[in-house]
């Protein structure tokens, strides 16, 4: 321990020097500060944000009308048909892999997370610097060889084709070769990023809070962070157990997950989903806390219910690690466990009810303006109830036969991360964009942006349901003529979706060279939490003198 | 191209006259009608079936029985779900059409005006100034308080329904071992003499031939009694796959070294189609599942085509099956599929 309070000592030296940065390479590769790792992880998120929505981009394509139009092109030529449907599992399979653990999780958690968990709690930087550190260079690795496997063998074909959820015995004895268990050890990698990650915001959340700021007058931001940081610690492990074990049993010859051996492939599911259900919340409650912090500066009034939402948040923490086998409704459980996971699910609608209506009364009684940030969160609140009833209705064991792997399944998850955990990276994004940067983006293009994605997302995902009432499964690279209509139409709404993207990125552009220069605090009274007390962007080095919370 | 096309033009079709969406809900009222002409054309189209002559059974005793358009698949801009012909299935279909749907449709509109109250009331060009208020016990217990009663609600005819698609099979029942492989299923009728049915999809022009529709059409259907309790034991030779059939709301996964059982009963005779429900790898969206539910005399005249034994012929044979029911389906994995047979022994 005496290194690191030698290190802190240093770092206590440098912040003399007014405001001094190091030269680019030890600035942006040997980052030890919390701003500018948070930056990264955004810039990352971004870059794997690209891709993998490209990937959903020749999804879309290739689902536009029956038959195989595009896979057996972009297979390469001299591959077999077999081949080009592997290529349809490996997309998907990273797809689903890049948007959770490179995407959203980097996101919301990497990047919102290092940036202002320390500035809304008044402190100088996160409890361990070189740590996170660590964090932020452990996922660059990880997606490398995710992004790899895709062109060493797998099985039918190269890449891994096991669907993000990578169950054996299709990945064991299911895919040959050298892909799968690169994306296994992409994923060890991104999970001790993100285990380290939970180390240091739990130690700087219990820590380093500014005097007077007690845990029930932490920012709810903070809160949703802490909670997140909880499921991940507890979650994570068991997922590396269970990857591992897929790791010895294709390597080693062992076989928990293979039944002639005395294991069992449902085993697998287990640990998976004890891991994969608090996953779920991990990506969706920092964006409840940003949510929380928008909707209470553009109604001008403090959050209706503080406790409440708190709480809230914990309970939905709590609940979410006794849920799991609602994934595995099909699997052949027996009827008691069946109802036990029925009932259980049901419960985490309460907690997120009461955080829906705290919402709506935090901005009852205010004064309220609609600023993109504002747009983005009200979107959210919407969407994620719609996302939500239809969860309620997957939580049924028994309805949830005939809907299980469709695409109604499709929907509701699209509708929680896509219109949810997305909604509210945008909100954050806009609402914090001038505290990062220093600069104003355009408002106009902050809307138009919300508005076209708002229309794109909900043309592509509203009539997946319709598809999985009618009983399409997932994960298919063609399908009968009957299901034409609706597949005709989500395409449709990508492509609308992807127009409001690539607003976003002109936006970002235009904010870099003719964006006005950010006050302090840019959304006036409403704003009241410590990031609004420093400049745009923050110092380097902030709250040298700690302030104090009455 | 055609698909394209026809795509399009029912498009159109739906877009421009509403009439055709309401026209769909109005299908499930009436499948037990149609069942019976389905099965009268299917008999009536018997000799003049030679055009589809590929199922490779004697003609006189099972011809392919021809799918109702519309049901026991999907249709093309549908929205709803499809008509069911089992009991759970309707029961499931009516949970979710008569409660669940109107409570999620109550509670998005509800949240969504809500919104929209707040956005004109509350906008700063009508309210300059924002009130202070930031607790209110008895609302925070009435938005805790009133969704665990839709809850309560919800979960009454859900446990229920649980229970019902639970009920364990009588005695008696028929028991039909489902094995999925990669990328294809295999039906064997144990009690029937052990015969096994291999099934595979049909390529588009044979699927078009036999008036089936593509993707969802196999070779050899899975043949099963009307109004009769089926058991399904299903198990997975390679990697897990899903058996499911929509119109009966019954999806079970194929999970090698267990066998999964659950009961199976179509109260129509019809063809239903489903596909594999769970990533098996390259080939899992062309492995499909068709079930042909036949009158019992009709059931029994396909067993002998198959070159099974029809269960009441072997009055004394059938006594022994029931009395060691259970050791000897155990025993029957032993002789189709001889690993995962072990391994599910090894399981239970």
């Amino acid at each position: 321990m005496t290194t690191i309070a030698a290190d802190g000592q240093i770092v206590d030296d440098h912040a003399h020097d007014a405001d001094h940065k190091p030269a680019f390479f030890q600035r942006w590769f040997m980052s030890t500060n919390h701003k500018d790792i948070g930056t990264l992880y955004l810039i990352f998120a971004i870059i794997a944000g690209i891709i993998g929505g490209a990937i959903s981009g020749m999804m879309r394509m290739e689902l536009a009308e029956p038959g195989i139009q595009y896979l057996t092109g972009w297979v390469g030529a001299g591959a077999s048909m077999d081949e080009a449907l592997h290529l349809w599992n490996v997309l998907i399979t990273a797809h689903g892999l890049i948007m959770v653990f490179f995407m959203v999780m980097p996101a919301m958690i990497g990047g919102f997370g290092n940036w202002f968990v320390p500035l809304m709690i008044g402190a100088p930087d996160m409890a361990f610097p070189r740590m996170n550190n660590v964090s932020f260079w452990l996922l660059i690795p990880a997606f490398l060889l995710l992004l790899g496997s895709a062109f060493v063998p797998g099985g039918t074909g190269d890449g891994a084709g096991t669907g993000w959820t990578v169950y054996a015995p299709l990945s064991t004895s299911g895919s040959v070769g050298p892909a799968v268990d690169m994306a296994i050890l992409s994923l060890h990698l991104a999970g001790a990023s993100s285990i380290l990650g939970a180390v240091n915001f739990i130690t700087t959340i219990l820590n380093m809070r500014a005097p007077g700021m007690t845990l029930h007058k932490m920012p709810l931001f903070v809160w949703s962070v802490l909670v997140t940081a909880f499921l991940l610690l507890l979650a994570l492990p068991v997922l590396a157990a269970a990857i591992t074990m897929l790791l010895t049993d294709r390597n080693f010859g062992t076989t928990f997950f293979d039944a002639a051996g005395g294991g069992d492939p449902v085993l697998y599911q287990h640990l998976f989903w004890f891991f994969g259900h608090p996953e779920v919340y991990i990506m969706i409650l920092p964006g409840f806390g940003m949510v929380s912090h928008i909707i209470s500066t553009f109604s001008r009034k403090p959050i209706f219910g503080y406790l409440g939402m708190a709480y809230a948040m914990v309970a939905i923490g709590v609940v979410g690690f006794v849920v799991w086998a609602h994934h595995m409704f099909t699997t052949g459980m027996s009827v008691n466990v069946k109802m036990y996971f029925t009932a259980a699910t049901m419960v985490i609608a309460v907690p997120t009810g009461i955080k829906i209506f705290s919402w709506i009364a935090t901005m009852w009684g205010g004064s309220m303006t609609f600023k993109t940030p504002m747009v983005w969160a009200l979107g959210f609140i919407f969407m994620f109830t719609v996302g939500g009833v239809t969860g309620v209705v997957l939580a049924n064991g028994g309805i949830d036969d005939n809907l299980h792997d469709t695409y109604y399944v499709v929907a509701h998850f699209h509708y929680v991360l896509s219109l949810g955990a997305v909604f509210s990276i945008f909100a954050g994004f806009y609402y914090w964009f001038p505290k990062m940067s220093g600069r104003h983006y355009s408002e106009l293009l902050g809307q138009l942006h919300f508005w076209i994605f708002f229309i794109g997302v909900n043309v592509l995902f509203f009539p997946m349901h319709f598809l999985g009432n009618q009983s399409m499964p997932r994960r298919y690279p063609d399908y009968p003529e009957q299901f034409a209509y609706w597949n005709e139409i989500a395409s449709i709404g990508y492509a609308i979706m992807a127009v409001g993207v690539l607003i976003f990125f002109v936006n970002i552009a235009w904010a870099f060279i003719a964006g006005r220069k950010a006050e302090d605090n840019y959304w006036g009274e409403g704003a009241t939490t410590l990031e609004w007390t420093l400049s745009s962007p923050p110092p380097f080095h902030q709250f040298e003198t700690l302030p104090q919370i009455k | 191209m055609t698909h394209y096309v026809k795509a399009w033009i029912l498009a159109l079709g739906l877009i421009l006259t509403p009439a055709t969406a309401m026209a769909q809900d109005a299908l499930p009222a009436a499948p037990g009608a149609e069942a019976a002409p389905a099965e009268a054309t299917a008999d009536a189209e018997a000799p003049a079936a030679e055009a589809a002559p590929a199922s490779g059974l004697d003609p006189e005793l099972y011809t392919p029985m021809k799918p109702t358009e519309g049901v026991g698949m999907p249709v093309d801009g549908g929205l709803d779900f499809q008509p069911q012909v089992s009991e759970t299935g309707k029961q499931a279909k009516w949970i979710n059409n008569a409660i669940l749907l109107p409570i999620m449709t109550v509670i998005c509109l509800f949240v969504l005006a809500l919104l929209l109250i707040v956005i004109v009331r509350f906008r700063r060009g009508a309210n300059p100034e924002p009130s202070k208020t930031t607790h209110n016990t008895f609302i925070e217990i009435v938005w805790t308080v009133i969704p665990v009663l839709i809850l309560l609600v919800i979960a009454v005819p859900s446990i229920s329904l649980l229970a019902k698609q639970f009920e364990p099979a009588p005695e008696d029942a028929l028991t039909v071992k489902v094995t999925g492989y990669q990328w294809y299923w295999g039906y064997s009728y144990p009690d029937n003499g052990d015969f096994e049915i291999i099934s595979n999809m049909l390529p588009e022009d044979e699927a078009n031939a036999r008036g089936e529709p593509f993707q969802l059409a196999v070779d050899n259907r899975m043949v099963i009694p009307v109004g009769k309790p089926v058991k399904m034991l299903i198990t997975g030779a390679d990697v897990i796959h899903s058996f499911a059939i929509p119109a009966a709301w019954f999806k079970l996964d194929a999970v090698p070294g267990r066998i999964n059982e659950k009961v199976l009963q179509i109260d129509e005779v019809g063809v239903y189609y489903g596909q594999c429900s769970e990533l098996c790898g390259a080939r899992h969206g062309f492995m499909p599942i068709t079930v042909e539910v036949l009158p019992e005399d009709k059931f029994n005249d396909w067993v002998r085509a198959n070159g099974g034994t029809v269960k009441g012929e072997e009055a004394v044979e059938e006594g022994e099956a029931e009395a060691d029911a259970d050791a000897e389906t155990a025993a029957d994995e032993t002789t189709t599929e001889g690993a995962p047979a072990e391994a599910a022994a090894a399981v239970n």
